[in-house]
């Protein structure tokens, strides 16, 4: 049976991992190297860098990054953040990326997903969708969630799915940092319209708020999150063992 | 030295980095004369048949691949270079494959239920059918990490794993010196290690 799959996200500038973690035994709490493989050894499913730099220079720390975490890691890695064309899709996916996530990239180049879900193939497209309510409707952000470009999100997420992307991140800008659990209604409304793989992100703060995005919303295949992982407030293996005991289909 | 065929398709680093990780010698190449003085021969692939048979073909690697496979050398195609072992494959048309393992690759649409996504993408388990070969070093329930929208269908006397995805989907074949796994070692963390390390004793 397919299991439901957990996936810390990494955000990275300039080669390294923003905000430090507290795991004991890490002699480097903010190389992307060693945390990946900390986690890849400790009951990760998949990874996700996304890649928070601005500069060019960054950009080229960021692929050495990725190679030497490529060499070493061997689960299925994402890279996200500043994605905007077929060039960028070819540069981390020669340093070893599976797939690659697109935001605002798509928004501003909607030939983006077609091009590259034709030349490297839809599995390794990945759209990621920063969305929050705005007057009752779900409007897709773009920028890091910065700017409302005023874009009904769920047909826009069909259309982007319908075009070439093979698996949706849905961030929920309204849930994200609260830690109050996942955007179920949204996500809800994402997994109705699309028949591609849906990972759920934005509001975790304990292994109760993943229980109930499995059993509330059964189409999402993951769960992604970043601060409760990092800080230790929740341990990927406890997590994974309450969802066997709770009969979710899990890789323990 | 263990030959990967580059024939312009797959994510070639990650397979060579879990060679590497396994104290293995690869080298990639596009080179007929690497494959003949390799002793074992990886093919890769991802995307569509179509593209990868034409790129194979046109390559001139085709034949020499075909040519060590017929001599007996260990040849291991992952996901879609598995499929390309096959007679032929049914998306999107009909192409021909390498013919090398009796069987054709077809949508899985058509045996799992109506409600489970395509492609199918994530960690499933295998229940291993032959504990041989790829398998040596594996226990029954393994997971690996699956990304395909097609599977091969051939005599099951070929098939060495299945995985449960609404119907029973095959994971891995054997046909003599030739395997194939749909799913991706190189990305099935330590289980999938243990299944490179056995094709390297194979």
């Amino acid at each position: 049976m397919i299991t439901k799959r957990i996936i810390p996200c990494l955000d990275v500038r300039n080669g390294r991992v923003v905000k430090g973690v507290n795991f004991q035994g890490l002699n480097d709490v903010n190389s992307p190297v060693e945390l990946a493989k900390y986690y890849s050894d400790n009951g990760a499913d998949e990874l996700v860098f996304y890649d928070i730099t601005a500069s060019s220079d960054g950009r080229k720390i960021f692929t050495d990054i990725l190679r030497e975490t490529a060499r070493n890691v061997f689960i299925p890695l994402t890279v996200g953040g500043g994605i905007s064309g077929v060039s960028d899709f070819e540069r981390v996916l020669s340093c070893g990326a599976d797939k690659v996530s697109v935001n605002t990239g798509a928004i501003m180049n909607p030939n983006l997903i077609p091009e590259a879900a034709k030349l490297y193939g839809s599995q390794c497209v990945v759209i990621s969708a920063d969305v929050k309510r705005v007057g009752g409707q779900f409007h897709v952000f773009a920028r890091g969630g910065r700017d409302d470009t005023g874009i009904e999100a769920i047909s826009w997420i069909r259309r982007c799915v319908d075009s070439g992307a093979g698996e949706v991140v849905l961030n929920s800008i309204d849930t994200d940092g609260v830690k109050q659990g996942f955007d179920l209604e949204m996500l809800k409304a994402v997994c109705d319209v699309v028949s591609v793989p849906v990972i759920a992100s934005g509001g975790a703060g304990s292994i109760d708020d993943f229980i109930k995005l499995f059993k509330t919303v059964p189409g999402v295949d993951a769960g992604l999150a970043a601060s409760i992982f990092h800080f230790g407030e929740v341990a990927i293996m406890d997590l994974k063992r309450r969802m066997y005991d709770e009969n979710i289909p899990v890789r323990l | 030295m263990i030959a990967i065929v580059n024939y312009g398709v797959g994510n070639l680093f990650s397979l060579a980095s879990s060679f590497a990780a396994i104290g293995q010698h690869v080298k990639i190449t596009s080179d007929s004369n690497d494959l003949r003085h390799s002793e074992r021969i990886i093919l890769p692939g991802v995307g569509a048949f179509e593209d990868a048979a034409r790129k194979l073909f046109s390559s001139g690697l085709a034949e020499p691949l075909i040519d060590e496979a017929h001599h007996g050398k260990p040849l291991l195609g992952i996901c879609l270079g598995m499929q390309l072992l096959f007679t032929k494959s049914y998306e999107f048309g009909e192409h021909d494959g390498l013919n090398l393992i009796p069987g054709d690759v077809r949508p899985i649409r058509d045996v799992i239920p109506a409600d489970f996504k395509i492609p199918q993408i994530g960690w499933n388990s295998l229940h291993i059918t032959n504990s041989s070969g790829l398998f040596a070093n594996s226990h029954e329930g393994d997971y690996v990490y699956f990304v395909h929208s097609y599977s091969a269908f051939c005599d099951s006397g070929y098939i060495t794993a299945t995985t449960d995805y609404g119907a029973e989907l095959t994971a891995a074949v054997q046909f003599g010196n030739v395997y194939g796994a749909q799913f991706h070692p190189e990305k099935s963390g330590n289980a999938g290690l243990n299944m490179l390390r056995a094709f390297c004793e194979v």
